[in-house]
């Protein structure tokens, strides 16, 4: 039993519940409180010690359902009880009771997996099923494609083999018999297709979902497909969580080191000065202030609606945001990022400035004569755009101010950088008053490039 | 068998809880009982009012045990939570003595041997008298064993977590000075937590995390009933109908069980025998705790009462 609970705790981890080896040593402890004999206080145990949250333990509770379900038995119901009516039936006119009495031995002669399936004892073929699949250890199953193959391992550590000889001698001393071992070697195989599915769906998700989203972070933003785009927001809240953690507690982390003698003095004034509580020096620390324009013509607004997510969703470590977007004009759009779903604030921003030709030159002056003062010396001002101005002024004079008003100055990319500067783009122009230029196509990118603005507060 | 005495066990808790008049499920059965098995604490989390400190004070109640309290808040730090010294003792002591040291003193000609023999005494002033306990530490020195409540945890900074950690899982905590204080007998430890910022994995793993949502139908006018002896079987399950009527729409706060029974209280005060639109409308606002939600509300209580009376027909 305790490999059973160890093959569950892989396929809680498949269903993306953390079991650290710790959390396992108590389940086993816990499980050995309450023993098996009570389905629904195992249940409860096991989700008490491994799981860790609500999310959690729904999804431990349906791998728990999964997990003890026993795949169908090799003969279903109907099948067995015909073919029992059959056999009560036939014994007469047939070879008399070939199986029971006058021909004995045959049956003897079979190997252990046709008497098995012969004699129709489900527990017997469940347990053997089973322990087959351990054997073939199922539990390492990772891809749909390899299911034929832990099929049919299964099926040989079962004894398919002798199976096979028993039923070719069988077919020319007792057909009756080798027909009726025939059809239970389909209900058998069909069983097996069905304990693979099962392991599958318990054991193979975590790597079938890592490999996904491993293609998934890598793939270009701009054109990733309609259907993965929703996919690619959960991507996008995770790298947003993970961002979080990683700089939400070091920014805590105030230095110590130095003694503040004034506040220590005054601290123990009540004492005479005679210093039993000592005072330290702190030093502040800022949280980013991030300004984003984000460019939302065409090829380029798929980029910034990602963008855009992942800065919103960081408002743990971001003090203030404030979000602009343009194509020709350019408005403000931290409100209705806010306030809406991402889909529908995506499609407010689109209705509003979408879709036009981008004009880097006129955006920059609307961006210059209202919001200006937002820049503080704090602030880290992030442009998302191909900084393609279709030959129009670039006005990289006002991106000259810009830098110099803000702390940083980062200009993301989604074009390559072998693009830059043919045709219309104005990257080489821009790029002088950056201080830094990255390429941002893929999530991964995206997350880096954030991940290094956070850092630079800490 | 094991396998019997667990399940008798779970039931023996879940009737001992009830003894004390807090109605629990299986599931919260099971993690008392498990906690106390495999000396682990139990982090409970759940929406306000559900009953998380509830679930300590019943416990103490039903073991006979003290309960200590640690109310988290944001600053919450060692000295408060932990131990302090006693600085002005200290202090008064070092004026007391100061003859004695003198004395003491005396005999040495030199600074240097004056401060050898003051190392002989030892650190006489850090020592067990001067230590303030505070809850933490009160816990482990409970000879007949407690329950530590830890209320609220989600309150206190991420830093205050990881000096709990100590606690959790050895039962025992360092103090510099001192050395390391065990527990005599390990306490049980309760957490609570209003899922108001996400706790570190660090002082998950060491807990049996507990959930404990709204309450089902059946076992809130359980707990109804022992709260409130008063009320009639017709009005306890019509008023139970209705909240989870309630509950099923979009509202700011959803009343917990807390709401539902102060509800009845209001109810038996009132002395209703059954429910109807006015008594409802003119004690929403023991159930709702915003302008909005009552507002919100209030177009719906006529059906809702509908269909907590016929769902009492049939139930």
């Amino acid at each position: 039993m305790r490999e059973n609970l160890h093959r569950f705790f892989r396929a809680a981890r498949g269903v993306g519940v953390h079991v650290s080896p710790a959390e396992s040593i108590d389940a086993m402890r816990a499980v050995k409180q309450v023993g098996f004999s009570d389905r629904a206080i195992l249940r409860d145990s096991l989700l008490l010690t491994l799981a860790k949250s609500q999310d959690e333990k729904l999804a431990l509770g349906d791998c728990f359902d999964l997990f003890f379900s026993q795949p169908e038995p090799p003969q279903d119901q109907p099948e067995a009880s015909s073919e029992n009516a059959s056999q009560d039936a036939d014994p007469p006119p047939s070879s008399a009771a070939a199986a029971e009495t006058g021909e004995g031995q045959p049956p003897q002669e079979l190997g252990p997996l046709a008497q098995m399936l012969l004699s129709q004892d489900r527990n017997a073929i469940a347990a053997a099923i089973a322990s087959a699949s351990g054997a073939a250890s199922l539990s390492d199953i990772r891809y749909s494609t390899q299911r034929g193959i832990f099929s049919s391992r299964i099926l040989d550590a079962m004894g398919l083999q002798r199976l096979r000889d028993d039923l070719d001698q069988l077919t020319a001393t007792n057909p009756a018999l080798a027909e009726r071992l025939r059809a239970a070697l389909d209900a058998l195989r069909e069983a097996v297709r069905d304990t693979v599915s099962q392991g599958l769906a318990l054991y193979a998700r975590e790597e079938a979902e890592n490999l996904r989203n491993e293609i998934l972070r890598n793939a270009p933003l701009a054109r990733i497909e309609r259907r993965q785009v929703a996919e690619m927001r959960a991507l996008i809240r995770q790298i947003a969580r993970r961002l979080r953690e990683r700089y939400s507690k070091p920014r805590k982390r105030q230095r110590r080191g130095h003694l503040d003698v004034r506040r220590t003095l005054r601290r123990n004034a009540a004492w005479g000065g005679v210093p039993f509580l000592t005072a330290w020096k702190r030093k502040h620390r800022d949280r980013p202030k991030i300004v984003a324009l984000c460019d939302v013509s065409g090829s380029v607004a798929q980029v910034s609606d990602f963008f855009l997510l992942l800065i919103h969703s960081l408002h743990e470590v971001v003090d203030d945001v404030r979000s602009f977007a343009f194509s020709s004009h350019l408005i403000e759009v931290s409100e209705i990022l806010e306030k809406n779903s991402p889909e529908e604030a995506m499609a407010e921003i689109m209705s509003k400035v979408g879709f036009g030709s981008s004009d880097y030159g006129s955006s920059l002056v609307d961006f210059e004569k209202e919001f200006m003062s937002t820049l503080t010396p704090q602030t880290t001002v992030i442009v998302l755009g191909d900084a393609r101005s279709n030959n129009l002024d670039p006005r990289a004079d006002i991106l000259r101010r810009i830098s110099e008003r803000s702390k940083r100055l980062v200009w993301l990319n989604p074009e390559g950088r072998l693009a830059w500067g043919f045709g219309d783009s104005e990257m080489p122009r821009y790029a002088t008053f950056c201080t830094v230029v990255r390429q941002c196509a893929t999530a991964q990118q995206l997350e880096r490039a954030v991940s290094d603005i956070v850092a630079t507060y800490q | 068998m094991a396998d019997q005495k667990a399940s008798t066990s779970i039931e023996a808790v879940q009737s001992g809880l009830a003894a004390q008049g807090y109605i629990a499920s299986r599931q919260i059965a099971t993690a008392v009982y498990l906690s106390q098995q495999i000396e682990k604490p139990i982090l409970v989390e759940g929406p306000a009012g559900v009953g998380k400190t509830e679930l300590a004070k019943a416990i103490a109640a039903w073991r006979g045990m003290k309960m200590i309290r640690l109310q988290c808040y944001e600053g919450l730090d060692e000295a408060k939570a932990l131990y302090e010294w006693k600085y002005a003792k200290q202090l008064l002591y070092t004026q007391i003595l100061k003859d004695k040291l003198g004395e003491v003193l005396g005999g040495a000609q030199t600074l240097h041997a004056a401060l050898n023999q003051l190392h002989d005494f030892g650190d006489v002033f850090f020592s067990k008298e001067f230590v303030e306990p505070r809850p933490l530490l009160q816990a482990l020195e409970q000879p007949g064993g407690c329950v530590l409540l830890i209320d609220e945890i989600d309150k206190s900074d991420a830093e205050f977590e990881s000096l709990l950690l100590e606690i959790l899982s050895d039962f025992q905590v360092t103090i510099p000075e001192l050395g390391t204080v065990s527990a005599i007998t390990p306490p049980t430890v309760i957490l609570t937590s209003n899922s108001e910022r996400d706790l570190g994995d660090a002082l998950k793993r060491r807990c049996l995390h507990l959930h404990i949502g709204f309450p089902e139908q059946r076992l809130e006018e359980r707990i109804v009933e022992s709260r409130v002896p008063g009320i009639s079987q017709t009005l306890r399950r019509q008023m139970v109908g209705f909240i989870h009527e309630i509950r099923s729409l979009d509202l700011k706060k959803l009343p917990s069980v807390s709401e539902t029974i102060d509800w009845a209280r209001v109810l038996v005060l009132l002395q209703a025998s059954e429910l109807d639109t006015d008594i409802v409308k003119d004690t929403l606002n023991v159930l709702l705790k915003y302008e909005a939600d009552i507002e919100a509300a209030s177009p719906q209580v006529t059906t809702f009462i509908a269909k907590a009376a016929r769902s009492n027909v049939f139930g």
